[in-house]
């Protein structure tokens, strides 16, 4: 499969049709814009479904292992004979099955918006970020190297910024694009830090290279990654973390993730593109890029373990008590993605221990599905309601049964109830965490009933709680919304469709698919073991249906007797606030006062002394330069008079 | 004493010299310090003319050099005037007081 430069193209078109958008949509182009970008992207999603179709059951395997295939890579910039970055693509099972999602998902997302964003004003250029988005993502799956990655990678990061700030009219949206912007920025500055250590001890960019030279105990690159220490933690460990910390940026994993919900200013169909199924998984992927490497470094892997956990935890309460639909599910994202993070940090490399890992990959891949079906979902419900908050909606199932269902649907799946997608590959995150680390999986236990709570809370505050949406809001409003009904047939088919995958991906072989070391991995359903998280599930969705099913007071007088801890939630346990005060009163007043004294007064003043003490002299001797002829020959007169007696009397 | 030597000619040309550099330093018409130039460029001259005869009798070096400083010094005189012509015109002055604008 070598040289196969058609692979090129499923990233390509996507930005060929950036260009064309960018540079001609709104004059042009922009009643068929949207055609036009979901056509090329349909021609890269068939592209990419080939090439997934080629490498797993035709010649990815040698040996029942899946081989890392460099489809091309030319070298861009030669810094050194052994160091350079290149540009290329790399095929193995994750960069595979990532192009099928993102290509797919972004796909779903194209059609959705061409009924979700009719009318806009600004529709190509929507168009344009979109297909700049996949564009990105897919040169980031693709990455040979480290380098290429951190290119995409801020390009990822631009895209969402434009993206969230794309109703730039909206002074929230603007503060959200620059919160993601500047969140993800300062997490990306560990990225690049650890890019910097591990390829300054590896004296490679390249990840297979990388890979083979940090984790065989004989090569000296490794011991000599392992020997070099910086406060108690080796180099090799300093790298990861800090790569690690990038990940967690983009992933919206603790501490980093407060500019995720925030993201979800931007159009529904963005969130459930960008801030669901791809972007914020590109943190799991590096860590699953890199993971030969982690595996190697207890302390880098526990790191990854623990914040993953804590996240999933964390953002599972938060999400609980947040009334805006778009928060919860963004919470609701962060808590699965911190499944994925905890189950690399679980896992080890190869066979039967690489579980964590598969599971991780195996969850990354049905949560894309039935997470951009339930944003889009919401979206159609927002297109309806004209509003994001819980109490606007309600009794909404008459009025909108495909949404209705597909929502359903994706809510048993993210509860994880057999035989929905969730189940399979979380079954498989709590079996791996069980085998490695028993507090971890009573926290992933846990979550997965607080999981089931808050979806279900979603659902039945949406479409149950009240009798039927015409009554419970004012009467001429709800009358405007039931005349355009659910919304146009390209909104309702990409449900469908996403319905269909969240019921049907968890029965895709990922197993013997996409595994740490390439080879096939044997799985099984242990019945005893799903009872425990299949029972939690349930108890969740009936301690929700309880609550939300129909309109009363029950919900309040829980929130009552939770008391503080109820309003810490709400409140998202002041991380916000937090950030407010440690970055107005600590770092500006303190030290942001202390180095503008330093800057004004020091640095300021020694060069305002030079420029002054240079006045001073040219003030002094400026006369000199009179204008008069007759003083400049006497100052030539007396000069020359000077040399003759110095001539005559010393030099003579 | 009854014969006039080099010395005498000698004597005669730097009077004649630091009259001329006077007449430049504190004339303040353009074209008396001309002629105190032309005053300091003719003491050279007999300096050159005096050496000559009293030294070297029997080259020629001396001389020539004198017509040369001649011939300069009529070039240098009209260049001179032709600058200070351009000056009045556009000073309606020829002090030399009056043409300070090349300063700080």
């Amino acid at each position: 499969m070598n040289g196969n430069f058609y692979i090129a193209l499923i990233p390509l078109l996507p930005l060929a049709t950036f260009v064309l958008l960018g540079l001609f949509g709104r004059k042009y182009l922009s009643s068929i814009s949207g055609i036009i970008g979901t056509l090329s992207l349909l021609i890269s999603t068939l592209i990419s479904i080939t090439t997934a179709y080629n490498y797993f059951l035709v010649d990815g395997k040698v040996n029942g292992v899946y081989q890392k295939i460099i489809a091309f890579n030319f070298t861009w910039l030669q810094f050194s004979p052994n160091v350079s970055i290149d540009l290329g693509a790399i095929l193995d099972p994750i960069s595979v099955m990532m192009l099928v999602v993102v290509t797919f998902v972004s796909l779903m997302v194209h059609i959705f918006s061409l009924g979700y964003m009719k009318g806009e004003e600004r529709f190509a250029t929507y168009y344009a970020f979109l297909s700049l988005f996949t564009f990105s993502m897919l040169g980031l799956v693709l990455s040979t190297n480290i380098f290429q990655i951190y290119m995409f990678w801020e390009l990822v990061g631009v895209s969402s910024f434009l993206l969230i700030g794309y109703y730039f009219e909206k002074p929230s949206a603007v503060a959200a694009s620059k919160k993601a912007f500047i969140v993800t920025r300062f997490a990306d500055l560990g990225f690049l830090i650890g890019i910097l250590i591990l390829a300054f001890n590896a004296e490679t960019l390249d990840f297979g290279t990388l890979i083979e030279r940090l984790t065989n105990p004989a090569s000296p690159y490794l011991i000599n990654a392992t020997t070099l220490s910086f406060f108690g933690m080796s180099a090799l460990t300093w790298g990861l973390v800090m790569v690690f910390l990038g990940g967690a940026g983009k992933s919206a994993m603790f501490p980093f993730h407060i500019w995720l919900p925030d993201a979800m200013e931007g159009p529904t169909p963005v969130s459930a593109l960008i801030h669901a199924a791809t972007m914020v998984v590109a943190g799991v992927y590096l860590v699953a890029r890199l993971f030969p490497i982690y595996s190697f470094d207890v302390t880098a892997l526990h790191v990854v373990m623990y914040v993953g956990a804590f996240s999933a935890l964390l953002a599972a309460v938060i999400a609980c008590t947040q009334t805006d639909i778009k928060r919860v599910l963004a919470y609701s994202t962060m808590s699965q993605i911190g499944y994925m993070m905890f189950s690399l940090g679980v896992s080890s490399y190869g066979g039967e221990n690489g579980l964590g890992y598969m599971a991780s990959m195996f969850h990354l891949f049905t949560h894309a599905f039935f997470k951009s079906l339930l944003f889009l979902g919401a979206g159609a419900v927002i297109h309806l309601v004209h509003s994001n908050e819980m109490k606007d909606m309600g009794g909404l199932r008459k009025l909108m049964p495909i949404t209705h269902i597909t929502f359903l649907i994706a809510c048993l799946a993210i509860a994880g109830i057999p035989p929905f997608a969730g189940f399979f590959s979380k079954e498989e995150i709590l079996l791996a965490a069980f085998h490695s680390n028993k507090l971890i999986y009573g926290v992933a236990l846990f979550t997965s009933g607080l999981t089931a709570f808050y979806m279900f809370r979603l659902y039945f505050t949406i479409f149950w709680s009240k009798p039927s949406y015409a009554n419970a809001s004012d009467g001429r409003e709800s009358h405007a919304h039931a005349e355009h009904g659910e919304g146009t047939s390209t909104m309702k088919i990409p449900l469908i469709i996403l319905g269909a995958c969240a019921i049907l991906a968890g029965f895709f072989p990922i197993a013997s698919l996409v595994t740490s070391d390439g080879a096939a991995l044997e799985t099984h359903i242990d019945i005893v073991f799903s009872i425990a998280p299949v029972l939690l599930a349930i108890g969740g969705i009936l301690l929700a249906m309880n609550l939300y099913k129909s309109e009363n007071d029950k919900p309040q007088k829980l929130a009552i007797s939770l008391g503080g801890f109820y309003t810490a939630a709400h409140k998202k346990f002041y991380m916000d606030e937090m950030y407010l005060f440690i970055t107005k009163n600590i770092i500006f007043n303190i030290i942001g006062k202390t180095a503008a004294w330093i800057d004004k007064n020091i640095v300021d003043g020694f060069m305002n002394f030079l420029a002054g003490f240079t006045a001073l002299i040219s003030e002094l001797i400026k006369g000199l330069q009179s204008g008069k002829l007759q003083q400049y020959a006497i100052y030539f007169f007396v000069g020359v008079i000077g040399f003759m007696l110095l001539f005559i009397y010393i030099w003579a | 004493m009854n014969e006039i030597g080099l010395t005498h000619i000698l004597f005669v040309s730097t009077i004649l010299f630091f009259i001329g550099v006077y007449g430049f330093l504190t004339r303040r018409n353009m074209i008396s310090m001309l002629m105190s130039i032309e005053l300091i460029l003719n003491s050279v001259n007999i300096n050159f003319v005096a050496f000559n005869k009293y030294l070297y009798a029997d080259k020629l070096d001396g001389t020539f050099f004198t017509i040369f400083i001649i011939t300069i010094a009529a070039a240098e005189a009209s260049v001179a005037i032709a600058i200070i012509i351009h000056l009045y015109r556009n000073l309606k002055s020829v002090d030399i007081d009056d043409a300070d604008m090349m300063k700080f």
